[in-house]
């Protein structure tokens, strides 16, 4: 189980247990490397994905031990936002690749140290494992918020603890379940049954997008069943070297959602869903795992597939409202989603889409890696405000909840008077008739 | 060997502490270029900033006895940046300043890490054109570029890298800083010196500035599509076009195999039963262009293209394209190990050789995809095969040879634009002649008598 942070070296490690075509598959050719954020910054070839297949296929092949400081340092150095994969001309898998190859770091326990097996311990097996865990934290987060306990405190806080303070997102004041019930009909003949998956952090922190999600679905024709028994997809897990953890939670979601009456698996979250479209890879030994693979939709894609129904006039307004669209890296890279976000948003009456230079540039969210290279993804974050201001834009739309919380983030910090939402919240005001 | 301590020390004393990496990680990611089966870890990498640096690390390298292998960003196809014996990799990408784009004398003045792309980004903000186009041009140096003399797809109008390079700053193996050329067109004051270095493969010297020449940027251009059922057909029509005096900026082809995988991998509509593909690009003034197109759709039809697609928009143009630049991605993706070539020949034997080289693939039981460029006779046959397959190794060897071999008869040769390297040392005497390689190497001695400077490569 994947409670214990290490294991014994006699064991053959994991990257040995991946099929060896899938790190031979890399041809070294480097066109992965201008698209590689850090690459760029530091101009070194082991921090490129290419540098790294080369030091994960040198573990393969027992040329170099997996405890080694620097393998495991650039293992997570690594955003995972697989901008790579979209430049490979071989089709390399990198999403898999760093999975296991996180996981091999973790066994040889080369990152263990006493506060990061506690932390480990409490967000990754305990925290996240269960939703019910999750939400009774973000109750006691919204508290906190709400009386301004710890901001009252803060100051006397070290100066780690501030920054993870800044970078918090809100809580919702109601989560996924208070908003959408079990199953909800359209008014309108139905076309389509769907689920939908309330995510973790979109559930605590931006329920309100599932709800709007929810809308748009019954706005065009969808029946929507939201089990109440789901748990998280496991990408944070999957994404962090817990590979078995994430196995238990994607074979939990597969015993919940009833697969053989469903259209789609809706998504609204790029993380989860370029993670549970690879479940056939993380199961393959689960045959359900495949038909589930197909089912997984992401809430662009699904719209873009069944055709979206026409929205009326706004009511006239003097300019339109500028919108420009950031690519969440797991849409754009892990789903090869991206036009039909575009789409979505010019099909909004009303609505003016500014295209953002480096749209498909990580802002430097990409899942906890803000909380654990905080210099990097400030970086990031930075390069990517300076683009929104250029726009001069009023809305920023990006489909996950990483994105919206960082760029938040981004506009605070920067003094950017911005809103930041999901692209399916401007949809729902306009089928509502509020935009 | 291994690099003495002191040796150690004093190389961080040139380039600084955090500029001297040496970890068993670092030495894995600077052990190989984007060559198939060659790889070897050098001793140490050092990042240079400066021509100075460099010639201290040289200089140094003759002192205590060990090679240099310069470096940018490792696209090389031939081994050129694959380490030897006891060498240090010196890279270059810090290195990467644009220092001017001077309108007036149409060109531009670069560091050697810029990157190839970089360049004609830059010079279209000024309405102005860098024409070279290699394949890995979006992460590829214009250091290396020149060191390699890189072509591309716009070969056959606008020429190779060589056609651009104006001047050069280059530190000698031996550490002494020279400069060469100047930004006037006619510049005839003795030796032409910067083209010794020009193609060099690294073996002469380390780039350190360029002068590069910029042309005005095309305003139209057009492309068509045309596909056939027999590769001599589309090599008439290659032959039609420059017979009817059209020099077109691009005219690529696909054969059979490559038509396959990319419809595979692409979906894009290409017929299954097809023998040939060729990509036709006009560029220029849009009356010109207007009226070269329409007479290479002529002469087309009649060598019995038997469907022609005519870009109506540039996003049309870009689909019609897209079928030529997925070409190597469609192919990469068929087996686990791609051996990309480029044996080339003169454009009039274009036909037999890729009829040779299917042939070939037959006798030796191998999968080969051919495409590349067919307005100047540059091949890329690539081998689709499995490198822990020893014995299909060995076949894909026997095939390589008979195909060298054969471009040599034909009056080509066996690299185009990829370079010797360490891939094709062995071919080199046969098809260069015993006294052209004796007065290469005479140059190399006299140029670096210690033999530090990337040693190994071209020849022994």
């Amino acid at each position: 189980m994947s409670s214990t942070p290490a294991k014994s070296s006699t064991e053959p490690g994991l990257l040995r247990q991946l099929d060896y075509s899938v790190l031979q598959q890399c041809i070294h050719c480097g066109m992965c490397l201008p698209t590689c954020p850090t690459y760029d910054v530091t101009k070194h070839e082991t921090s490129s994905p290419r540098g790294r297949i080369a030091l994960m296929r040198a573990v393969a092949d027992g040329k170099l031990t997996p405890n080694s400081a620097q393998f495991a340092d650039e293992m997570y150095f690594c955003l995972g936002c697989l901008a790579c994969e979209t430049a490979c001309p071989a089709g390399v898998n990198y999403a898999e690749m760093i999975e296991f190859a996180r996981a091999e770091v973790e066994l040889s326990g080369a990152k263990a140290g006493a506060k990061r097996n506690l932390i480990r311990a409490v967000a990754l097996r305990w925290l996240f494992a269960k939703p019910g865990r999750l939400r009774f934290v973000a109750r006691l987060m919204r508290m906190d918020q709400r009386t301004g306990l710890s901001a009252a405190l803060s100051r006397l806080f070290p100066k780690r603890l501030r920054d993870l303070r800044a970078i918090q997102p809100r809580i919702a004041g109601k989560f996924s379940f208070d908003l959408i019930r079990e199953t909800e009909s359209p008014t309108t003949p139905r076309r389509h049954r769907v689920a939908l998956l309330t995510g973790c952090v979109q559930d605590v922190a931006y329920a309100s997008v599932n709800r709007d999600t929810v809308d748009v679905l019954l706005a065009n024709g969808c029946e929507v069943v939201t089990p109440r028994a789901q748990g998280c997809c496991g990408s944070l897990m999957g994404h962090n070297g817990e590979l078995e953890l994430a196995r238990r939670l994607a074979r939990q979601n597969l015993d919940v959602f009833p697969l053989e009456n469903l259209d789609a698996i809706i998504v609204n979250s790029a993380g989860c869903g370029s993670f549970m479209k690879r479940y056939g890879h993380l199961l393959p030994d689960d045959p359900r795992a495949k038909v589930w693979d197909k089912t997984v939709c992401d809430i662009h894609e699904w719209l873009a597939k069944i055709g979206p129904q026409p929205l009326r006039p706004s009511s006239p307004r003097p300019h339109p409202l500028k919108v420009t669209y950031h690519e969440a890296c797991h849409l754009v890279h892990g789903q090869r989603i991206s036009q039909q976000p575009r789409e979505m948003l010019r099909a909004i009456p009303g609505v003016e889409l500014v295209e953002l230079p480096e749209a498909a540039w990580c802002c430097g969210s990409a899942g906890i890696y803000n909380i654990t290279q905080p210099e990097m993804s400030m970086a990031l974050l930075e390069r990517k405000m300076k683009h929104i201001a250029a726009t001069g834009v009023a809305v920023v739309a990006t489909g996950n909840p990483g994105c919206i919380g960082q760029i938040r983030c981004g506009a605070q910090k920067f003094g950017l008077k911005i809103e930041v939402v999901h692209p399916v919240t401007l949809l729902a005001k306009a089928y509502r008739g509020e935009l | 060997m291994s690099l003495s301590p002191d040796t150690m020390r004093r190389l961080a004393g040139i380039v600084g502490t955090p500029n001297l990496q040496y970890s068993p990680e670092e030495r894995i990611a600077y052990s190989y270029d984007a060559t198939a089966m060659l790889g070897r870890q050098p001793e140490a990498i050092v990042f240079v900033e400066s021509a100075q640096q460099i010639s201290e690390v040289l200089k140094l390298a003759n002192a205590d006895g060990f090679g240099v292998v310069p470096r940018g960003s490792g696209t090389n196809l031939s081994g050129g940046t694959v380490p030897g014996e006891s060498c240090v990799v010196l890279v270059t990408v810090k290195m990467n300043r644009i220092l001017e784009i001077d309108s007036r004398n149409l060109t531009a003045l670069v560091q050697p890490g810029v990157l190839t792309a970089k360049i004609d980004e830059e010079a279209a903000k000024h309405g102005l054109f860098y024409p070279p186009d290699p394949g890995s041009m979006r992460i590829s140096t214009i250091g290396g570029n020149v060191a390699e003399n890189s072509g591309g797809l716009r070969g056959l109008k606008y020429g190779v890298t060589r056609d651009y390079v104006l001047g050069l700053e280059v530190v000698l193996p031996t550490g002494e800083i020279l400069r060469c050329g100047t930004k006037c067109v006619k510049d005839v004051a003795g030796y032409s010196v910067k083209d010794l270095f020009i193609g060099s493969e690294g073996t002469l010297g380390v780039v350190t500035e360029i002068l590069l020449k910029l042309v005005p940027r095309p305003v139209a251009r057009k492309t068509v599509l045309a596909t056939y059922d027999s590769m001599t057909d589309a090599a008439e029509t290659v032959s039609a076009i420059i017979a009817a005096k059209i020099i077109p900026c691009t005219l690529e082809f696909l054969d059979r195999t490559t038509i396959r995988c990319v419809e595979e991998y692409a979906k894009i509509g290409l017929p299954l039963d097809a023998e040939a593909i060729l990509l036709m690009e006009t560029d220029g003034h849009a009356a010109v262009v207007e009226e070269e197109a329409a007479r290479m759709i002529d002469l087309a039809k009649r060598h019995h293209a038997r469907n022609l697609r005519i870009a109506k928009d540039l996003a049309e143009a870009e689909q019609l394209t897209t079928a030529r630049r997925s070409a190597f991605s469609a192919l990469a993706r068929v087996a686990p190990t791609t051996i990309l070539e480029d044996a080339t020949v003169p454009r009039s034997e274009l036909a037999t050789m890729i009829a040779f080289i299917q042939q070939a693939a037959a006798k030796y039981k191998l999968k080969i995809g051919t495409f590349g460029h067919f307005g100047d006779g540059n091949l890329h046959p690539t081998f689709l095969c499995d490198e822990r397959n020893k014995e299909e190794i060995e076949r894909v060897h026997a095939a390589f040879r008979e195909i060298f071999e054969k471009a040599i008869a034909l009056g080509g040769t066996i690299t185009g634009e990829h370079g010797v390297g360490l891939a094709k040392k062995e071919f080199l005497e046969q098809f260069a002649g015993k006294t052209s390689l004796d007065l290469m190497r005479a140059l190399k001695r006299t140029l670096d008598p210690n033999h530090v400077l990337n040693p190994g490569k071209i020849f022994d």
